[in-house]
């Protein structure tokens, strides 16, 4: 048999996140243990990013402080990135407000476990309304990147700095326990160096580095007490989102093309579902999968023209109906929407998937 | 008979006593006449400028009276969310080690709401200066209890004054960063006579001098008045400080480097 | 070629170590893996179990309720997982401690007393090796090479000295698995 050539890794998926982190050239990680997503800390730590980049990783007293941390990193132009589980990121929507408020660049991994409250360490979805309708106060959103294997939380990664950047708007992505915790091989990026001071005056001359002579000085604030000029920041930041929206769009669709049914899911659910069509396929139903990849700026288009050829779509997910809610705004009556969802830290096996399809939209 | 002096005679560079630093910017502050704040943000940016650092400082500033503090420093700065100051000053100095950084924070913000912050970045010994205003008062949400009030002293949240057994006791912060191993210099000063001011400038010159030796977190607390919040006269204020905030909040040096 | 395993114990039994060096030499030759543990309370003490993938083809859900293997190594795990296994499937279960054994008709049942075995060879933490080795006499999809090589992976450098004795272990369950059943 053929020997392995390409440098490939086994890794678990938080593992991924931080090992391309290092990789990209991210200046700091700010964090704080919770399961299930205490892995990209702890890898951080034994691989000493330190010494190999000068990239810096820091244990914070709470997720509260780390997420500030991101904000003061940020706001120097740096690229920084925290990463937590669901009630650690309810903790730290004040700082993602202040985040997006102050137009900052920055990545936030939430690998998701069951709630409401404490709930379960055990995967979910259940945070998916918290990503992608702002999350903490004021107009203002997330660009959500949802990944669906090991290599996506690798890949998205890198692409998350690059559209926080972009951007200048905080970046997450939304994975969640089962894909943090499983390995999968993955292809990592090659090093790149972190950016020199001088690169990041070019790259973000809005950035706190010191106010030299030469120019106004540099504040970061997400306060304005005019009314008339918050609502210039209001109408900025929606250009922003508008314009993800004409240009960020990702997703993916298996078999859709001679589809009669359709399942709409993302990460994990999106795994199962493909394994629930390859069984349906088997019983001769012609189903499809449509796998949003980015969660904001959602795949309207894409479910909206599907949804005129269709009989029906089912969207499956780990919670008790969040991103139906998007689905239905994309299809706008046009075919039957029903729901499948298991929660509380409860995966849905491909089987149950195919029952649900059968009875909710094939036998109904 | 003696000769009166004219402006133009008075104003000549050799009879120059006071000149405006211009590290503070030409933005009318926003303080209340008769505050503190004005002369300790003075002090401050004095330093900067006799330091020649204007260009490698970072100033982070809080939610309180002070929230609007980077209008008045010519420098570049970040604005934090209540109480976590020197959670962005802790990430902005480990990613420019070579740089100055400095938190700017009121009571409530450094002494309730981020007391967590305040006190790991304390214990890690973040090599930052905070600069911490303590008038035992909400100033800017209109003259609320403080986690610094007095005893007895009131507030719109203590009406009747504040009664220990019920509100709980003023905290001693600067007491207690001092106990931990991370502060290289913790010192109480106040900003309300000549001598207090000279004294003060000199704390907040050694707490920099402190940071570009990587020693360790420096923490000045500024005793100071909030007249609008006491509801006194700005005179009457700085005499209430000295007999009741001084005596609780005794003034000098806490800990200082060993030599 | 596509095999979904399930792996099952107790914590410590070294299930999940198993199945990360059957999935580390599944991607020495070129194959899709994946390894999704159970996780949480349950590692400590309790059940440990782990599914592992390895295919030509991309790996749709990481996680079943169907497997062609089982590999069983407590009376827990077999109460448990000896109705998902797919007809024509595979039971490997250990007997040390079993009160009832897998009864299945319609798969294929095999007995590997690899507990016994570990302690007879004096190397009781080589039990799990001893399984792989029964494992893969019946199902040789990775080659015995790329099982090497996959345990020098997966080892941190400091056990390397033990890959000799690992390699024993499994040439050993090679030999010590029995078919009980055939369906």
């Amino acid at each position: 048999m053929l020997r392995m050539k390409k440098e490939l890794k086994l890794m678990k998926g938080n593992e991924a996140v931080a090992e391309a982190a290092i990789r990209v050239g991210a200046d700091g990680y700010f964090g704080y243990p919770i399961t299930p997503q205490s892995e990209v800390l702890e890898y951080l730590m034994a691989e000493k990013p330190y010494e190999r980049t000068g990239m810096v990783v820091l244990q914070a007293e709470s997720e509260v402080a780390a997420i500030n941390m991101v904000y003061g990193g940020a706001g120097c132009g740096k690229m920084v990135m925290t990463s937590s589980s669901s009630p650690g990121i309810s903790l730290k929507q004040e700082g993602i407000s202040y985040i997006a408020g102050a137009e900052l660049p920055c990545l936030i991994v939430n690998v998701v476990r069951g709630g409401p409250g404490l709930g379960t360490i055990q995967p979910s979805q259940s945070d998916y309304f918290q990503a992608v309708k702002g999350g903490g106060h004021g107009d203002y959103k997330l660009l959500v990147l949802a990944p669906a294997s090991v290599q996506e939380m690798a890949d998205f990664t890198t692409l998350g700095f690059e559209l926080a950047f972009k951007y200048r708007n905080p970046v997450m992505i939304l994975s969640d326990g089962a894909i943090g915790q499983m390995m999968e091989k993955v292809e990592l990026p090659e090093q790149k160096p972190r950016r020199t001071e001088e690169q990041i005056r070019e790259q973000c001359p809005w950035a706190t580095l010191g106010k030299p002579k030469n120019r106004e000085r540099n504040i970061i604030t997400s306060l304005e007490l005019d009314s008339l000029k918050q609502e210039q920041v209001n109408l900025r930041i929606q250009a922003k989102y508008e314009r993800m929206k004409k240009e960020e769009v990702r997703y993916e669709e298996i078999m859709c093309d001679d589809a009669e049914y359709i399942l709409i899911a993302f990460g994990t659910s999106a795994r199962i579902s493909q394994k629930a069509l390859q069984l349906g396929r088997e019983k001769g139903i012609k189903v499809g999968l449509l796998r949003p990849i980015t969660l904001f700026p959602f795949p309207e288009e894409a479910i909206a023209k599907l949804s005129q050829k269709v009989k029906g779509m089912l969207v499956v997910e780990m919670n008790a109906g969040q991103m139906i809610e998007d689905v239905r705004l994309s299809v706008c009556n046009r075919t039957k929407v029903e729901h499948f969802g298991r929660f509380g830290g409860i995966i849905p096996s491909p089987t149950e998937v195919l029952h649900a399809l059968e009875q909710k939209l094939i036998g109904g | 008979m003696e000769h009166t002096l004219t402006k133009e005679e008075i104003r000549q560079e050799k009879n120059l006593v006071y000149k405006k630093t211009n590290v503070m910017t030409d933005n009318i502050l926003s303080y209340c006449p008769g505050c503190g704040h004005g002369t300790a943000h003075r002090i401050l940016a004095e330093v900067i400028e006799e330091m020649d650092i204007q260009d490698i400082t970072i100033g982070v500033d809080p939610v309180g009276c002070s929230v609007l503090a980077y209008n008045f420093f010519n420098l570049d700065m970040q604005q934090a969310a209540h109480g976590r100051a020197p959670a962005l000053a802790t990430a902005i100095k480990r990613l420019f080690p070579e740089k100055f950084v400095f938190t700017y924070q009121g009571d409530g913000d450094l002494a309730a709401i981020g007391t967590a912050e305040t006190i790991h970045a304390c214990n890690r010994g973040e090599n930052i200066t905070i600069i911490f205003i303590n008038n035992g008062i909400y100033g800017m949400t209109g003259g609320q209890m403080a986690p610094t009030t007095l005893p007895g002293m009131k507030s719109s949240t203590s009406p009747y004054g504040r009664d220990v057994q019920m509100m709980g006791n003023p905290l001693k912060i600067t007491e207690l960063v001092a106990q931990l191993p991370g502060t290289c210099f913790v010192t109480r000063q106040a900003v309300h006579t000549p001598s207090t001011v000279r004294r003060a400038k000199r704390a907040i010159r050694l707490a920099f001098e402190y940071q570009s030796k990587n020693m360790g977190l420096s923490f000045i607390e500024i005793v100071s008045n909030c007249n609008s919040g006491w509801k006194m006269t700005p005179r009457q204020s700085n005499e209430w400080m000295e007999a009741n905030m001084l005596p609780f909040y005794p003034l000098g040096d806490i800990k200082v480097p060993e030599k | 070629m596509t095999e979904e395993i399930i792996i099952a114990g107790f914590g410590g039994q070294g299930v999940l170590s198993m199945g990360k060096i059957l999935a580390y030499s599944g991607m020495m030759q070129d194959q899709e893996v994946s390894w999704m543990p159970s996780y949480g309370p349950e590692m400590r003490g309790g059940t440990a179990n782990v599914t592992v993938i390895l295919s030509d083809q991309r790996i749709s859900s990481p996680i079943l309720n169907q497997y062609d293997t089982a590999i069983l190594l407590n009376q827990q795990s077999i109460d448990k997982f000896e109705k998902s296994v797919k007809p024509g499937g595979t039971i490997i279960y250990d007997g040390n401690g079993i009160i009832r054994h897998p009864e299945r008709k319609d798969v294929n049942i095999y007995r590997i007393d690899a507990a016994d075995e570990a302690s007879k060879l004096g190397l009781s933490k080589t039990f799990n090796m001893i399984v792989l080795g029964g494992y893969l006499k019946i199902k040789p999809i990775v080659e015995f090479e790329n099982v090497i090589e996959g345990l020098k992976q997966s080892l941190p450098e400091r056990h390397h000295h033990l890959i000799p004795e690992n390699e024993k272990a499994i040439n050993r369950g090679m030999e010590i698995i029995t078919q009980t059943h055939s369906a």
